[in-house]
C-alpha cells in the first residue's frame, strides 16, 4: 500500500476513534438526560464517518476499483441519527424526567409534552 | 503503522463501549438506556468496520449496515412502546 | 399509466441497488433497471402526497451548507462536552415555524438536531412552534434568528410552501 494512502487511512481512522470516545465520554459525564442526548447525535455521527471514510478508501484499494457502498451506512446514519434522538427525547418527556436545576425555560416543559403552543410571555418575538 | 493504529482505534472504541455499558446499567431513567444502547450499535458498526479493515476482508460490510438497520427500528421501536405504553398521546 | 410515476425515488433505487452490489456489470445494470420500474409502479398507489421540489439547485446548495454545518458543529459539541460542565447553561427555547408540509418540517427538525448546540424535541400541535433543546444556551433570540434565516427559509425556498 502506498504511504500517502496509509497516512490518510491512519489519520480518519483516529479522528473517527476520538470523536466516538467523546461522544461516549460525553453520555457518561453529562448530568442530565437533555443534555447527554447532543453528545451521541454528533460527537458519535462525525466518529462513525471517519471510520467508514477510512474503510472505504481501504476496500477501494484492495479491490482495485472505488468502493463507495460504505457510504450507504454513513447516509442511513445521517438520517436516523436525528430520528432516534427526537424519540428518545419524547420519550424522556413523556416520563416528564427532571432536566438539570439549571436549564433555562423549564416552565416550557409541560407545554412541550401536551404539544401546545406556548404563552405569548415566552416567546421573545 | 496501520496496525498500530487500527489498536489504537480499537482500545478507544472499547473505553467507549464499556462507558456506554456504564450508562446503560446505570440508568437513572429508561430514557438513559435507550440513548446508551443507541450509542452502543453505533460503536459497534465501528468495531466491525474496523475489524473488516484489520482482516482485510470486503465481508463485513454487510454485517455493519445490518447492525446499523436493527438499530434503528430497535430504537425506534422501544420508543414507541414507551409512548404508546400510556393511555395519553 | 406512466413509466415512471416517482423519477426521483427510480433513481435512488438504482443507485442504491448498484452501491449494494458494489459493482457496475451489465447484469447488476440490467437488475436495478427492472427494480427501478417495478418498486415504484407497484408502491405508487400507496404513497401520501408530498410537495415537490421547485428548487434542485438550491436543494445540492442546502445539503452542502448542511454538511459543513455538521462539521463545524461536532467539533464544538465536542469541545463543550469535555470542556468545564459548571459553565454550560442548557435550556428549551420554542421557534416559531411556518412550513405547511410535513416533510419540510421533518427536514428542518432533522437539520436542527444536527446542527450546533441543538436537539429537537417536538412539535406542536398546530404546525407552528418548534420545541428545541439547546446545549448551551446564550442569546434566545440569537438562536431563533439564526435558525429561521439560515435553515427555514432555504427550506420554504425549495418546497415553495
Amino acid at each position: 500500500m502506498p504511504f500517502y494512502l496509509e497516512i490518510i487511512i491512519c489519520v480518519s481512522l483516529l479522528i473517527g476513534g476520538i470523536f466516538l470516545l467523546i461522544g461516549s465520554y460525553g453520555l457518561a459525564r453529562l448530568p442530565d438526560i437533555y443534555m447527554r442526548l447532543h453528545s451521541p447525535t454528533k460527537a458519535s455521527t462525525l466518529g462513525i464517518t471517519g471510520v467508514l471514510v477510512a474503510s472505504m478508501i481501504f476496500q477501494s484499494h484492495l479491490k482495485g476499483f472505488l468502493s463507495i457502498q460504505e457510504f450507504l451506512i454513513t447516509l442511513f446514519l445521517l438520517i436516523t441519527a436525528p430520528v432516534a434522538a427526537n424519540m428518545i427525547a419524547k420519550t424522556a418527556l413523556h416520563y416528564r424526567t427532571k432536566p438539570l436545576e439549571k436549564t433555562q425555560n423549564q416552565e416550557l416543559m409541560e407545554t412541550i409534552r401536551n404539544r401546545e403552543t406556548p404563552n405569548q410571555s415566552h416567546d421573545q418575538q | 503503522m496501520l496496525k498500530i493504529t487500527i489498536t489504537i482505534v480499537a482500545v478507544c472504541i472499547c473505553i467507549a463501549l464499556i462507558l456506554n455499558l456504564w450508562r446503560l446499567l446505570k440508568g437513572p431513567t429508561i430514557s438513559d438506556r435507550i440513548l446508551a444502547l443507541d450509542t452502543m450499535y453505533i460503536n459497534a458498526i465501528a468495531l466491525i468496520l474496523l475489524y473488516g479493515i484489520y482482516v482485510e476482508s470486503a465481508l463485513y460490510f454487510e454485517a455493519a449496515l445490518l447492525i446499523a438497520m436493527l438499530g434503528f427500528v430497535s430504537t425506534a421501536a422501544l420508543c414507541k412502546y414507551l409512548l404508546r405504553g400510556d393511555i395519553i398521546e | 399509466m406512466k413509466l415512471f410515476p416517482m423519477p426521483f425515488h427510480s433513481l435512488l433505487l438504482f443507485v442504491v441497488w448498484l452501491l449494494l452490489n458494489n459493482s457496475i456489470s451489465a447484469g447488476h445494470m440490467v437488475l436495478a433497471v427492472f427494480f427501478a420500474i417495478t418498486i415504484p409502479l407497484l408502491v405508487n398507489s400507496m404513497r401520501d402526497e408530498h410537495p415537490k421540489i421547485l428548487k434542485p439547485w438550491l436543494a445540492i446548495r442546502y445539503i452542502l451548507m448542511v454538511l459543513k454545518d455538521i462539521l463545524t458543529a461536532n467539533v464544538e459539541v465536542a469541545l463543550l462536552i469535555i470542556g468545564p460542565i459548571k459553565k454550560l447553561t442548557p435550556g428549551f427555547v420554542a421557534i416559531p415555524i411556518n412550513i405547511d408540509s410535513d416533510l419540510g418540517i421533518t427536514i428542518l427538525a432533522s437539520t436542527v438536531s444536527l446542527t450546533p448546540g441543538t436537539v429537537s424535541a417536538e412539535v406542536s400541535k398546530d404546525k407552528a412552534w418548534l420545541y428545541v433543546h439547546s446545549l448551551h444556551l446564550d442569546d434566545e433570540a440569537e438562536l431563533i434568528k439564526s435558525v429561521k434565516q439560515r435553515y427555514e427559509k432555504p427550506i420554504k425556498e425549495i418546497f415553495g410552501c
